[in-house]
């Protein structure tokens, strides 16, 4: 690694955090309904359903830093992205935005903070609104919340156009009149147009053409040097986050399961499931081989395994596995990882 | 050498719209030899899915088969009757989609589903059929199936569903199989699983493979040969290791070079400009020609797929042949 980068690298880890998550969990309840509540007057063994999706999750993210956020279906990934992002509240614990305590703060100063954070969704279809033109989709926030006037909207919505790579002349369309590519660049205009100093960006590459996901990779980054922005980048591609994020964190059944430099988790990969997940990628480079196999399925979050959630896959369970709830803990420098095995060797 | 599994000859199948004919496939050559796994690669809207439909006899109107032979075992299955096919289909071709739901009915329990779909093709007995099924399921690595029969597709896990899907797809043993992006939706680790079963089934029963998808890096660890289509023609064919690390048509390049591992860490990936044409408008001559970096006048022409070193043919005027163009 070149001195400028490892300079750079320091200058970011003594950067302030721009959020910190303390002890986040998100519960979702299913209630039960009245024949439910009346059957279990009666004594039929139903019970209110109740998910984990993120079960007590610290998180920091400093200033300038790029973010990988990774893991498969239903390990609480996005449930997670929208609590820092602001859109859901979390159940239980603390979020600290430049060191202020979200959730205790008023209503006004929150209003201006969440403005601060984006969002960049999946689906560029779904997240745009079809019946709004162009221009009002990516005009409407910043002239509601006062960050341009009527008289100064057009030449604004221009330049938001123009720094996502989308000729303004297009202003007067549909979305339905775009490619997905293009669609996406309407949704990063959409988010870069209120000022934010954060984005959080879920799985906003996942649905494009191998090509277009390129060039829209390539936006995130140019923006990023360009307005000093600071990301959470949630995706399941392994390659797309290794390529982008300066750590990356990975999860599994709502728990962070690992947290390293980027370089680090690829080269030298702790836990168990971040080994597997990390030999189940299929790699261009390899050649008629045989695919590495981790055994089993995601179980259900309504009902997860106790101790070590990865414990029926894991291919070095041990007793204490199966009861004990491992921490996350220092295994090398800037590299923590939740596994029994840590404290064998 | 023994008679190929499948010979597609200059296939067409174009859709006959009020806006126009679109040239979903067009002039579309390969062939799948016995126990070989082909991926078909590229990009949404090159016609890939579409090929995989014509050989299945799938094509719905206003689409049609406009022309070619799609030589199965040597019958020419653009020529048979709709009979003719349906006793094929299902039995010595089958299909596996992405989405396991088009395969399976949702208010039908499997075992009602993998019966039926036996003893279509086969004169045998409701016990002979279960006990079939029940094998395959085993074959595709669901634990207990002889459970799992009595379940209903909703019950079943999405990598799951995909896996029997699959089973219902071997109950015949097909000699082809058409997987049009099958663990497309699925995780990684799940996707690892099915692509090592398919592996392992592809070489202990000699059954052809073309796998349809969209991500090199499937193709890479899984096919035999590869072909890249794009727009509704195939712009490069030949094997894996050959296509992958010393590509000759610039799109097959700048797909290689967009993919993420292929790049340096932290550094602009190198892209593709512009999208894809519409198939109802297409820049005459080399529908590439607009995001292509070597585009030159003599690709105002239309270029022909051809043969330019053993084993590897492609659609260019202008292809990449020297190393180092290969490595830039």
């Amino acid at each position: 690694m070149s001195a400028a980068v490892s300079e750079t690298r320091a200058a970011l880890d003594a950067g302030a955090p721009m959020m910190e998550l303390r002890g986040i969990t998100k519960r979702f309840e299913k209630k039960l309904d009245f024949a439910g509540r009346i059957a279990q007057r009666l004594g039929a063994r139903v019970r209110e359903e109740i998910v984990h999706a993120v079960d007590g999750v610290d998180l920091t993210i400093r200033k300038g830093e790029v973010v990988g956020l990774v893991g498969e279906s239903g390990c609480g990934k996005s449930t997670l992205g929208r609590i820092v992002a602001g859109i859901m509240p979390p159940s239980e614990g603390t979020i600290l935005r430049d060191g202020l305590d979200v959730l205790s703060l008023s209503s006004q100063v929150v209003r201006a903070m969440k403005l601060r954070t984006q969002m960049i969704f999946q689906d560029p279809y779904a997240s745009l609104n079809p019946r709004m033109r162009v221009a009002d989709i990516v005009g409407e926030a910043p002239l509601v919340h006062g960050l341009v006037t009527r008289a100064g909207f057009d030449a604004y919505v221009d330049e938001q156009m123009r720094r996502a790579g989308l000729d303004p002349a297009f202003k007067r369309r549909y979305p339905h009149q775009f490619s997905g590519g293009q669609r996406q660049r309407i949704g990063i205009a959409r988010a870069l147009a209120v000022k934010p100093d954060f984005i959080v960006c879920d799985e906003a590459v996942a649905a494009l053409d191998v090509s277009i996901q390129a060039q829209i990779l390539n936006l995130f980054m140019k923006l990023r040097q360009e307005l000093d922005l600071t990301y959470l980048f949630i995706s399941h591609d392994l390659g797309v986050v290794e390529h982008l994020s300066d750590r990356v964190v990975i999860m599994y059944l709502g728990r962070v399961v690992e947290e390293a430099p980027s370089e680090t988790v690829f080269a030298r990969p702790n836990h168990p499931y971040t080994q597997s997940l990390l030999a189940s990628v299929p790699r261009i480079e390899a050649r008629k081989r045989a695919f590495a196999v981790v055994k089993g399925e995601i179980p259900s979050p309504l009902n997860p395994p106790g101790g070590c959630h990865f414990h029926p896959r894991c291919p070095h369970a041990m007793p204490r596995c199966k009861v004990e709830k491992p921490v996350l803990r220092e295994v090398a420098p800037g590299q923590r990882s939740a596994c029994h095995l840590n404290d064998v060797a | 050498m023994a008679e190929p599994t499948l010979e597609v000859r200059n296939l067409r199948t174009h859709f006959f719209t009020r806006a126009g004919v679109v040239k979903a496939v067009d002039d579309v050559s390969f062939t799948v030899e016995r126990g070989k796994v082909l991926g078909l690669v590229g990009e949404s809207g090159s016609g890939k899915s579409v090929t995989g439909f014509s050989i299945i006899g799938l094509v719905d109107p206003p689409g049609r088969i406009a022309g070619g032979q799609i030589l199965f075992k040597g019958k020419d299955l653009a020529r048979i009757s709709e009979e003719e096919m349906r006793s094929l289909r299902g039995n010595r071709i089958a299909m596996i989609f992405q989405d396991p739901m088009m395969t399976l009915n949702p208010v039908l329990r499997i075992d009602t589903q993998m019966i039926e779909t036996v003893q279509a093709h086969r004169n045998c007995s409701t016990e002979e059929a279960r006990q079939r099924a029940r094998d395959t399921l085993g074959m595709v690595g669901i634990p207990s199936p002889d459970e799992r029969l009595k379940s209903y597709p909703h019950q079943f896990s999405g990598g799951m569903r995909q896996r029997v899907a699959i089973a219902i797809a071997l109950l015949h043993e097909p000699e082809l199989i058409i997987a049009d992006e099958p663990t497309t939706a699925l995780d990684v680790t799940i996707q690892g699983q099915i692509l090592a079963e398919v592996q392992k089934l592809a070489a202990t029963t000699g059954t052809s493979l073309i796998w349809i998808t969209h991500d090199l890096s499937v193709v890479a660890g899984l096919a035999d040969d590869i072909a890249v289509m794009y727009a509704g023609r195939i712009v490069e064919k030949g094997a894996v290791s050959e296509v992958l690390d010393t590509p000759l048509h610039p799109y097959t390049a700048g797909l290689i070079g967009s993919v993420p591992s292929r790049n340096k860490r932290g550094e602009p990936l190198r892209q593709i400009p512009g999208m894809t044409p519409s198939l109802l408008n297409l820049p005459p001559g080399c529908a590439f020609r607009t995001r292509c970096p070597r585009a030159a006048d003599a690709c105002m022409a239309e270029p022909a797929i051809e043969q330019i070193l053993p084993g590897r043919e492609v659609r260019c005027f202008r292809p990449l042949t020297g190393a180092a163009e290969q490595a830039a």
